[in-house]
């Protein structure tokens, strides 16, 4: 009896912590997407998959207005956008916009029900700015979000602002600025880095500009004289790996062979999209989100002033096609593509 | 169904006599300690006879580096979570004392910004190498061989690569490690990623055999010897030149199981071998990276040790090939 205490103790502790801890139950799925031998594998946990699968449902068909009819543009006043639709077009958008952003608030969250054109809201001026961003993804971005595109729901789902959203943190607060060591951006778990000690600002880094090296591993097997990259950005790089990998509800090897995860030749596919993704949110955060911050009231930025990014989760919420793959311009054509 | 007595972990026999005070050796400028004690939790896992203690000189003065690296670290962490105890017990193993960013290169850096960690390391050197004086010098004096010294210096070897010859000759002291829990392992985990895997690296494959070899070596020779305990196995250097039946009954055993067997002599000599090999191998792995190779894993395509699979993709393309822009 004694024995068998002695050997069931340390059995008891393990799973006790494994219960406190975020270890998933098994049975868990796994399947095999690379040449067999090279560890790749996609794992999934059906009661997980199942809880996404609920919180990832597309909205309710609007459903498509007959064609012909007056220009929104020559009806009402002040339309900078959304001009070249018809009225019907027009306003079945305006309702779509409302039910996927403002649900509860209806139009007077963006307007001035006494005088819609009028742009003293500020909400009107971000939906406008958003309109744009999403007609330009919609008709550049192609590469990224194919032919199903995007609309406001994608990102916001029924919340004024979307739930996966980030600013320049400076989370803890360090003593005293001078003397001390400083946290040097890293260090601390947060979701942004996936609870890890990388960069928890490698998205600022390298998600804010349209031009930022990520491409870390050289591409030769010698060195040069001019050198190769820094483990600094390396760890930077990886930190938004992880971001990515955590918004997509996939692990590395969705798109890289471990065994080189610079070489494109043994990447999946769904890598060229990845890489497209990198490219749009670099864009839509320089040329569209961050510049918001003159617009925003001081609630909605960020603790060092900037406004709320997109990162890949912002859409995709723990699924790797967001929805599903839900057809987000069947409803709206015209509205939600650059004409 | 279990027989404890011959598998427990802890110590099965304890003894507690008059102390021993060992052989008479020189001192050098400090007086050995004759003050004893003896300990039955120690005794579990170890002698139950604590002391003699002597620190020495070196011992000391490494002592004193060695908590001054230690403080200089720990008070940068809690100033890191403004100077508060819990969130510093909360956050320890994320918390980290960083070297300079690469913009600094050898200079010395700001306090705040590298400076800590330059200084902190050079009395963790310090510290590092008086105490391998020590220990050479105190086996020395006890008129010993000087193995330990030198299996100690063989992972000098691999700490000063990482954090000192190697970021001189890559011209930066960011190339050196953090001090940190999870931060170390977050920088391994990226040189790695960095120099294209290191598993391509044979010099880190080296490392990792010799690595396991003492594991294993450590496993056989320790189940050898308390197999054979009831037979007088423990004596094993009496039995380098008078076998007796208990290193008989091992070497029987080994011969037939794997063919040929050790002997009480040449299995401490794999075993030290083996040590030593892991730290020398796994420092000129480290310090070949991004010196000499800058991609293990296209250096193994190019020597032919990188073998390539079948395409089963049907062929991704590099979007910057084709021209666009990231």
């Amino acid at each position: 009896m004694k024995y068998i205490l002695l050997v069931a103790i340390p059995y008891v502790f393990v799973l006790g912590l494994a219960a406190f801890s975020d270890v998933e139950v098994p049975p868990i799925d796994s399947e095999q997407v690379g040449f067999r031998g090279t560890g790749m594998v996609e794992v999934s946990n059906p009661r997980i998959e199942a809880k996404l699968a609920e919180a990832n449902q597309p909205p309710d068909e609007l459903g498509s207005v007959e064609p012909g009819g007056d220009l929104a543009k020559d009806i009402y006043e002040n339309v900078q956008v959304l001009g070249d639709l018809t009225d019907d077009e027009f306003n079945h958008f305006m309702l779509g916009v409302t039910t996927w952003v403002a649900p509860e608030e209806g139009c007077g969250y963006c307007h001035n029900e006494e005088n819609f054109a009028s742009d003293e809201k500020y909400t009107k001026i971000v939906s406008r700015r958003m309109m744009q961003m999403t007609q330009t993804i919609n008709k550049e971005y192609t590469d990224h979000v194919g032919a199903v595109g995007v609309n406001c729901y994608t990102c916001h789902r029924g919340n004024h602002v979307p739930e996966y959203v980030w600013t320049n943190e400076d989370y803890h607060p360090q003593a005293d600025k001078g003397f001390a060591a400083s946290r040097n951006g890293q260090n601390l778990a947060v979701d942004v880095n996936g609870h890890t000690s990388l960069p928890y600002n490698a998205m600022t880094q390298l998600l804010t500009s349209p031009d930022p090296q990520i491409r870390v591993a050289a591409d030769r097997a010698l060195p040069t004289r001019a050198g190769g990259q820094t483990i600094q950005l390396t760890e930077s790089t990886y930190s938004l790996m992880i971001n990515m990998s955590e918004g997509l509800g996939v692990s590395c090897n969705f798109c890289h062979n471990s065994r080189a995860f610079s070489d494109w030749s043994q990447s999946s596919d769904k890598r060229v999209k990845a890489f497209h993704g990198i490219n749009m949110v670099q864009h839509l955060n320089a040329e569209y989100l961050d510049p918001l911050a003159s617009a925003l009231p001081e609630n909605r930025l960020g603790p060092n002033g900037d406004a709320p990014k997109a990162m890949c989760k912002t859409c995709h919420q723990g699924i790797n096609r967001p929805m599903y793959g839900w057809e987000a311009l069947t409803d709206h054509p015209k509205a939600l593509v650059a004409q | 169904m279990f027989k404890p007595e011959y598998q427990n972990i802890f110590t099965q026999v304890q003894v507690h006599g008059p102390a021993d005070l060992g052989v008479e050796t020189e001192t050098g400028v400090w007086e050995r300690g004759n003050q004893t004690w003896t300990s039955y939790w120690m005794g579990k896992i170890g002698d139950a006879q604590i002391g003699p203690l002597y620190l020495g000189s070196l011992g000391v003065a490494s002592i004193m580096c060695g908590v001054t690296w230690f403080v200089m670290v720990g008070l940068n962490m809690l100033a890191q979570v403004g100077w508060d105890p819990i969130e510093f017990i909360r956050q320890l193993f994320w918390l980290s004392l960083d070297p300079p960013a690469p913009k600094y290169g050898l200079s010395f850096p700001p306090m705040a910004e590298g400076g800590w960690y330059l200084l902190s390391s050079s009395f963790l050197v310090v510290a590092v190498m008086l105490w391998w004086a020590r220990v050479y010098t105190r086996a020395k004096a006890h008129g010993m061989g000087t193995h330990v010294a030198w299996a100690f210096a063989s992972a000098i070897w691999l700490f000063l690569v990482l954090g000192l010859i190697r970021p001189v000759l890559m011209g930066s002291w960011s190339e050196a490690v953090p001090y940190g829990i999870f931060s170390h392992l977050d920088w391994t985990a990226a040189f790695s990623i960095r120099y294209g895997n290191l598993f391509y690296n044979p010099f880190h494959m080296l490392s990792i055999a010799f690595l396991y070899g003492s594991a294993l070596l450590f496993a056989m020779h320790a189940g050898t010897i308390l197999a054979v305990s009831r037979y007088g196995g423990e004596r094993e250097i009496e039995q380098i030149v008078d076998r007796g039946t208990a290193s008989e009954r091992a070497a029987l055993f080994w011969r037939w199981t794997m063919g040929f067997n050790a002997t009480m002599e040449s299995i401490h000599r794999w075993a030290w071998w083996f040590a030593v090999f892991t730290t020398l191998t796994g420092g000129i792995g480290i310090l070949l990276s991004g010196t000499v190779v800058d991609n293990w894993y296209l250096w193994g395509v190019k020597h032919g040790n990188a073998p390539p699979y079948p395409d089963v993709f049907g062929g991704t393309v590099d979007p910057m090939s084709s021209g666009a822009a990231q």
